[in-house]
């Protein structure tokens, strides 16, 4: 579904990212963790699009496409979602409209009819409803006076209803409570399928108690410095990531 | 977005759509301005004397008048003596009884704009007069708004029919002298709309009244009317279109309204004269004063516009506030690109005790365009409880336009109320890319979002102009975010 080969960014000339390798199988959960300025989010910028990321060398391929070739709406199209660490406002404009037309750009890009408005409420109240959150947040501006926990919950539900082939969740847990915690994780769950992908990017080890990936990547510096299962995702709970600098990195640079 | 600002550029290239110009039998005054000029126009349109008279006063005063140059906006001198200051369509000499009568070609111009004369086609429950340079060509639905009392007609018509209504309410809103454009405007006005709603009436459509400017080297001045009495409601609105032409063309309007005890008038500007094209040559000066006095307690006078159009814009549709409990609301919206020029916002003066007023403006300012919002709020020693918010927001798209806000403030009285809020900021490239990463594309986003933050305006229009607004601000803001 996704590989990304040797990947090396820069913003404004500081190189961020420095030979990324991931392959990412359908139907898998990889979490992404690394201490803070290890390059996560820059990860899950590339992957959506965002300009002012300069890719230095290596490629990316999503489903056989050179996926850095395609704007940012195009990918979307193609199933990629970014669920944002920072869901920005937008005055004015209801989840309701911004979501229909969305999703229906996502379906016309497929060739399906455009839902009607009917259609698309029923669709609406049906994905929102086990998130816990009122039909109302519908027609309130995009994430216009929104709690943090409910800007969590307004990206998983928009996740929910673009059904997406590659999810990326940049640190979707900052800022959770832990009731808001397990109502996003069983959101991410329910959306687990064989032919679903998801990259979630996290600082903490708290959300994967609840969503359980299938493999573990350490990012320091730029780089993916260890892999692992589960496990190892506890045993960077016990010991830090500062067990990763010291220990790790040396054998990783001498190749062990 | 680095592409943002090149498609933002490539956007506001978009064409202006009704820059078509009519192939018709005209008849236009020679260029010039004097006395001689003042006359004819009144004896072309039979007016009696009291009203010459009134004209030539203004014209002397206007003489001794100066353009005011504390608009924050620059043009080239204006020679006024190179000017039409009266075309008109030449059927209209033998004024048409019915449509059927109407010169084929001017239909079709309507048609083109899409405002259809036929009243079976009219949209449902509008009445339209429509004014085609210096005169009224048609007015619709007059028999079913006669029948409620009201009387809608050409300001032309209005004069020879009910001269007492015309006399006593023409320049008393707006005095021939009160400034340079409207002393103009009082001598050579041509013509325009003039509405009354007697007593306990609401008027039972919407009426609306089409401005269209066709003749080379002609300005367009006319004159609207509006009297509501004693508990009577309606609502207005105006649109405007023009050629393309290379040369700027000047357009001086008069509003005046005038609500009585508690009578309601709405009154909605979509304003689209050709803004002139993108190296900013031609385009209309669009130099109008608008103003209503809620006169009877408790009325209420509502302005709501959007501009998108002309080169120039200097306008400030305002309420005075004299009854008690009398309500003034602007609405605006307000668009440059490419070089177009806005200097524009309102007045609010209180006058009455518990008067409240509301001031929404919203500009949005793109290419290398400068956008003002100038406004007053000025609360006279008696009007005690006086209340007013203002709310001025501008949005920035790319990096070469400007937004300005002029508040103006005068309390002279402790109970009053006044609270002013404003921010400025840029279309934001986030907010761009949340909605590209959800499959919107770059226009379609933009467009949602500067809908977005006109929201509280266009709620304020009726409804089948909020979707012509809306479409309006998709074609002006074409290519140019960032």
């Amino acid at each position: 579904m996704l590989q990304i080969r040797n990947l090396h960014v820069s913003i404004d000339g500081q190189k961020i990212l420095r030979g990324i390798d991931l392959d990412v199988q359908p139907g898998t959960v990889h979490a992404v963790m690394g201490p803070n300025g290890s390059g996560k989010s820059t990860l899950a910028s590339v992957l959506a699009g965002r300009d002012g990321y300069e890719i230095e060398e290596g490629s990316v391929t999503y489903n056989g496409q050179d996926l850095l070739d395609m704007d940012p709406e195009i990918r979307a199209r193609e199933g990629v979602f970014l669920a944002f660490q920072y869901p920005v406002e937008v005055p004015g404009v209801t989840t309701m409209y911004f979501m229909r037309e969305a999703v229906n750009a996502v379906r016309k890009h497929r060739g399906e009819e455009e839902l009607s408005a009917g259609e698309f409420l029923k669709l609406a109240r049906q994905k929102i409803d086990p998130l816990g959150m009122e039909a109302d947040m519908l027609k309130r501006a995009i994430n216009e006076g929104f709690s943090g926990g409910e800007k969590k919950r307004s990206e998983i539900f928009q996740m929910a209803m673009l059904e997406p082939k590659l999810a990326v969740l940049d640190e979707t847990d900052s800022g959770l409570d832990i009731d808001a915690l397990k109502i996003v994780a069983d959101g991410v769950n329910s959306l687990r399928s064989a032919d679903r992908s998801f990259v979630v990017i996290t600082h903490y080890q708290r959300l994967l108690n609840y969503i359980v990936p299938d493999y573990v990547h350490v990012l320091s510096d730029g780089r993916i410095e260890l892999s692992g299962d589960k496990n190892l995702a506890l045993e960077l709970e016990s010991r830090g990531y500062g067990w990763i600098n010291d220990d790790v990195v040396p054998q990783a640079a001498a190749g062990v | 977005m680095s592409s943002a600002v090149e498609q933002l550029e490539g956007l506001t290239a978009q064409e202006y759509k009704y820059g078509f110009v009519t192939d018709i039998d005209q008849e236009t005054l020679p260029p010039g301005l004097t006395e001689d000029t003042v006359r004819f126009i009144s004896a072309k349109k039979e007016e009696p004397e009291w009203l010459l008279e009134w004209r030539l006063k203004a014209f002397r005063h206007w003489q001794g008048m100066t353009e005011p140059t504390w608009p924050n906006v620059s043009y080239p001198k204006i020679d006024y003596q190179s000017i039409s200051y009266y075309a008109a369509p030449k059927s209209a000499d033998d004024k048409p009884k019915s449509l059927d009568e109407v010169d084929p070609e001017l239909l079709a111009t309507y048609e083109k704009l899409g405002i259809p004369l036929e009243e079976r086609a009219v949209l449902a429950g509008v009445a339209v007069d429509a004014v085609f340079d210096s005169v009224s060509v048609a007015t619709t639905f007059r028999e079913k708004l006669a029948d409620a009392g009201v009387i809608f007609m050409s300001i032309s018509e209005a004069v020879r029919e009910h001269p007492e209504l015309v006399r006593k309410y023409l320049g008393s809103v707006v005095p021939p002298s009160d400034n340079f454009f409207a002393a103009l405007n009082s001598a050579v006005f041509s013509d325009g709309s003039f509405v009354f709603i007697p007593k306990g009436v609401t008027c039972p459509m919407e009426l609306s009244t089409y401005f269209r400017i066709n003749a080379m080297n002609t300005g367009q001045f006319e004159r609207t009317l509006i009297v509501a009495e004693d508990d009577s409601y309606v609502s207005y609105l105006e649109g405007c279109t023009a050629p393309m032409r290379d040369e700027n063309q000047l357009h001086a309007a008069v509003v005046e309204l005038v609500a009585l005890e508690n009578a309601r008038i709405k009154y909605s500007t979509v304003q689209n004269w050709y803004p002139g094209d993108k190296d900013g040559n031609g385009g209309i000066y669009n130099f109008v004063t608008k103003r209503g006095a809620c006169r009877g307690k408790r009325s209420k006078i509502s302005w709501t516009q959007v501009e998108t159009g002309s080169a120039i814009t200097w306008k400030y549709p305002s309420c005075i506030l004299i009854g008690d409990g009398s309500v003034g609301e602007f609405y605006s919206v307000a668009v440059t690109n490419n070089h177009q020029q806005a200097d524009t916002g309102t007045k609010m003066i209180h006058i009455g005790k518990d008067t409240t007023s509301t001031i929404v403006s919203k500009g949005i300012s793109a290419g290398v365009s400068n956008n003002s919002y100038r406004g007053l709020v000025k609360i006279m020693p008696k009007a005690d409880g006086a209340r007013n918010f203002s709310q001025c927001d501008s949005m920035l798209m790319g990096d070469r336009c400007g937004a300005h806000t002029f508040p103006y403030l005068e309390v002279r009285n402790k109970t009053a109320q006044v609270e002013h809020e404003a921010t400025t900021s840029k279309i934001g490239e986030d907010q761009i890319f949340y909605l590209n990463q959800r499959g919107i594309e770059t226009e379609d986003a933009v467009s949602m979002i500067v809908n977005g933050f006109c929201k509280e305006v266009f709620r304020e229009l009726p409804m089948e102009f909020a979707v012509e607004a809306q479409k309006l601000l998709g074609v002006s803001l074409e290519g140019s975010v960032g």
